[in-house]
C-alpha cells in the first residue's frame, strides 16, 4: 500500500487497511496435484526401467487411456443424468415441503430426511437389487441396465439435498415479498413461479453446484455395484496388465487426477459465486 | 350483499373491528367508513394499531371480530374471494416491496399480465405512462437496487395503480425514506388524490394530512380516539391524548 502523502503539517492516524501476508512461492492445488502426479510417474517409471523388457506405467496409461477415459466419460454421464433427474424431482419435493396442504409437507419431509440420511451407497445398494432388470409397460418390455439403475440410485439423495436446498432458499426470501405479491392478487402458484423461485436461482446455484461435485466424485460406487465405469475398468487394466504392484499408484492416480480435473474448477467456480452473492 | 352495494355507500365500511395477536389486543373496536374520492388519513403514536387495521381492510391479516366491507363484500366471510378482494384495494408498503429481479417497468407490467391477464402491448403502454406519472420516465428498465428509496417507492404506487384499483392504502409509505425524498412520494400521492383517487393512509406526516386529508383520524392503543376534519382535529382537538400527540409532533 503506498502511504498517502501528508497534505498538511499534523499528525495523523490515516486509515489502514490489513494486508495479509503472502507465501513467498503460492502452490495452487491444481499444481500441487499435478506435481504429486508427475512424482508418482517419476518414481514408478524409474522402478520400471529396472525391468527393461516391460513397459513403463507412463506408457501403459498411455495405451489404455481411451478406455479409461471412456469410462470417466461414463462416469460423467451418469452423474449428469443423476443431476438432472434429482434436480428435477427435488424440486418437486422441496416444493411439497413449502405445501400449505399439511399432510402433503408432513410426508415430503420424512421422504426427504429419510432420503438425506442414508448411506448413498446403501441407497445405491436397494436400487440396484430390488429393481428388476426389465420392466414391461402394456406388452413392452423395457430393459434396465445397471448403469440406468446406478443412475436413479444416485438421484435419489440429490433429489432430497436439493429439496432441501429449494426450502431453505425459499424460506429465506422476506415474507415481505410474499405480502406485495398477495396484495397484488397473485395465485400462490402465480407467487411461487413468478416472484419467490427466481429471486432463489442465484441463492441455489452454490448449493446446487457442491451437489454436484460430490455426485460425480459418488459415481465410482457404482464400481460395485458392476457398472462399467472408470474405477471398475482402472482395476480390469491393472489385472490385465498383470497386477503388477507398482503400477497401482500410477493406474488409481491417473483416475484420481482425471476427478480432480474434474471437479476441482466446479468447486473453485461454487466458491467464486458464494463470494459474489454475499457481497449483493 | 355484493350486489346491494352501490357507488354512493362507502366503499371501505369498519364496524367494530377487533383484533387480538395472542393475548393482546390491538385494535379494540374501531369503526370508520371511506367514502369515493375521499382522502382519509389515520394518526397516532407507534404502536397504536394503525397499521394493523389497514392489513386488516386488505385481508392480508384476519380480523378477531367485527366487520369489514370492501364495496360491500365482507372481509371476514369464510368463503371469501381475497384475490377478488384484492383487485379492488391497492397497497403501498413502508418497505416498498418491489420485485428486486424485475426492473421498474416489469415490476408495474406483472400483475395486470399474469392476474388480469391483460394484452401485454397495452399493459406497456399504461405502465409507461404511469411510470411518466409518477415522475420515473427514463427509468423504466432499473432494477429497484438501482433506485433511491423515493423512486422505488413511486414505482410501488405505480404498481399497485396498474391494477386500477378503486382505493389505495398507504402504509406509513414515508417513514423509511430519507427526508429530501419524503417530498417527492408525497407530491405524487397528493395528485393521485387530486385525481379523485380514494385514498387511505396511515402516516405521520401531519403537515401533509392536514393540506390533503378530507378526514383524520387520531388512533391511539387501538382505539379512535378522536376524528374530524383536519383544520378542527389539528387546531382545536378535544381530547386531552390528541392534544397531548399533537404538541409532540407539529
Amino acid at each position: 500500500m503506498k502511504p498517502a502523502e501528508p497534505v498538511h503539517g499534523f499528525a495523523v492516524l490515516l486509515p489502514y487497511r490489513l494486508v495479509p501476508t503472502r507465501m513467498s512461492v503460492r502452490i495452487s492445488p491444481l499444481s500441487a496435484a499435478i506435481i504429486c502426479f508427475c512424482a508418482i510417474m517419476a518414481v514408478s517409471t524409474a522402478w520400471a526401467q529396472t525391468t527393461p523388457t516391460m513397459l513403463s506405467p507412463l506408457q501403459i496409461i498411455l495405451k489404455w487411456s481411451p478406455l479409461l477415459l471412456r469410462g470417466f466419460a461414463f462416469n460423467i454421464l451418469i452423474s449428469l443424468l443423476a443431476m438432472l433427474l434429482g434436480t428435477v424431482a427435488g424440486l418437486g419435493l422441496g416444493l411439497a415441503l413449502l405445501s400449505e396442504f399439511r399432510p402433503l409437507a408432513s410426508v415430503s419431509w420424512l421422504v426427504t430426511q429419510f432420503f438425506r440420511n442414508a448411506p448413498w451407497l446403501v441407497l445405491l445398494f436397494f436400487v440396484m437389487f430390488l429393481v428388476p432388470f426389465q420392466i414391461t409397460i402394456f406388452k413392452t418390455t423395457i430393459p434396465l441396465p445397471d448403469w440406468v439403475k446406478a443412475t436413479v440410485g444416485f438421484a435419489l439423495p440429490v433429489m432430497a439435498n436439493v429439496a432441501e436446498v429449494v426450502r431453505g432458499a425459499v424460506r429465506s426470501v422476506p415474507s415481505t415479498q410474499w405480502e406485495a405479491a398477495e396484495s397484488l392478487s397473485f395465485t400462490r402458484r402465480q407467487m411461487m413461479w413468478l416472484i419467490i423461485l427466481p429471486q432463489c436461482i442465484k441463492r441455489m446455484l452454490p448449493p446446487w453446484m457442491n451437489i454436484y461435485a460430490l455426485v460425480a466424485m459418488a459415481t465410482v460406487l457404482a464400481s460395485i455395484v458392476g457398472v462399467s465405469e472408470m474405477l471398475t475398468l482402472t482395476a480390469q487394466v491393472h489385472a490385465a496388465e498383470g497386477g503388477r504392484p507398482e503400477l497401482f499408484a500410477p493406474l488409481y492416480g491417473f483416475a484420481l487426477l482425471c476427478f480432480f480435473l474434474y471437479c476441482y474448477p466446479i468447486n473453485l467456480w461454487t466458491a467464486r459465486l458464494e463470494r459474489r452473492f454475499r457481497i449483493r | 350483499m355484493a350486489a346491494s352495494w352501490t357507488p354512493d355507500q362507502p366503499i371501505v365500511q369498519c364496524v367494530d373491528v377487533r383484533k387480538s395477536f395472542g393475548a393482546l389486543e390491538v385494535l379494540k373496536g374501531i369503526s370508520l367508513s371511506v367514502k369515493k374520492g375521499e382522502v382519509i388519513c389515520i394518526i397516532g403514536p407507534s404502536g397504536s394499531g394503525k397499521s394493523t387495521l389497514i392489513r386488516c381492510i386488505n385481508a392480508l391479516q384476519p380480523i378477531s371480530s367485527g366487520s369489514i366491507q370492501i364495496e360491500g363484500i365482507e372481509v371476514t366471510a369464510p368463503k371469501l374471494d381475497k384475490l377478488a378482494l384484492r383487485r379492488k384495494v391497492g397497497m403501498v408498503f413502508q418497505q416498498y416491496n418491489l420485485f428486486p429481479h424485475k426492473t421498474a417497468l416489469q415490476n408495474v407490467m406483472m400483475a395486470p399480465i399474469h392476474v388480469l391477464r391483460q394484452n401485454r402491448a397495452e399493459v406497456e403502454v399504461r405502465a409507461r405512462a404511469l411510470l411518466a406519472k409518477v415522475r420515473l420516465a427514463g427509468k423504466e428498465d432499473s432494477y429497484p437496487g438501482e433506485l433511491s428509496g423515493g423512486q422505488q417507492q413511486r414505482v410501488a404506487i405505480a404498481r399497485s395503480l396498474a391494477m386500477r384499483p378503486d382505493i389505495m392504502l398507504f402504509d406509513e409509505v414515508t417513514a423509511a425514506l430519507d427526508p429530501e425524498t419524503v417530498k417527492e412520494v408525497l407530491v405524487t400521492i397528493r395528485e393521485l388524490a387530486e385525481d379523485g383517487m380514494t385514498c387511505l393512509l396511515v402516516t405521520h406526516e401531519m403537515n401533509f394530512a392536514r393540506e390533503v386529508a378530507d378526514h383524520v383520524y387520531f388512533t391511539d392503543r387501538g382505539v379512535i380516539v378522536e376524528h374530524g376534519p383536519p383544520e378542527t382535529l389539528f387546531t382545536a382537538a378535544k381530547d386531552e391524548r390528541t392534544q397531548r400527540f399533537l404538541s409532540q409532533v407539529l
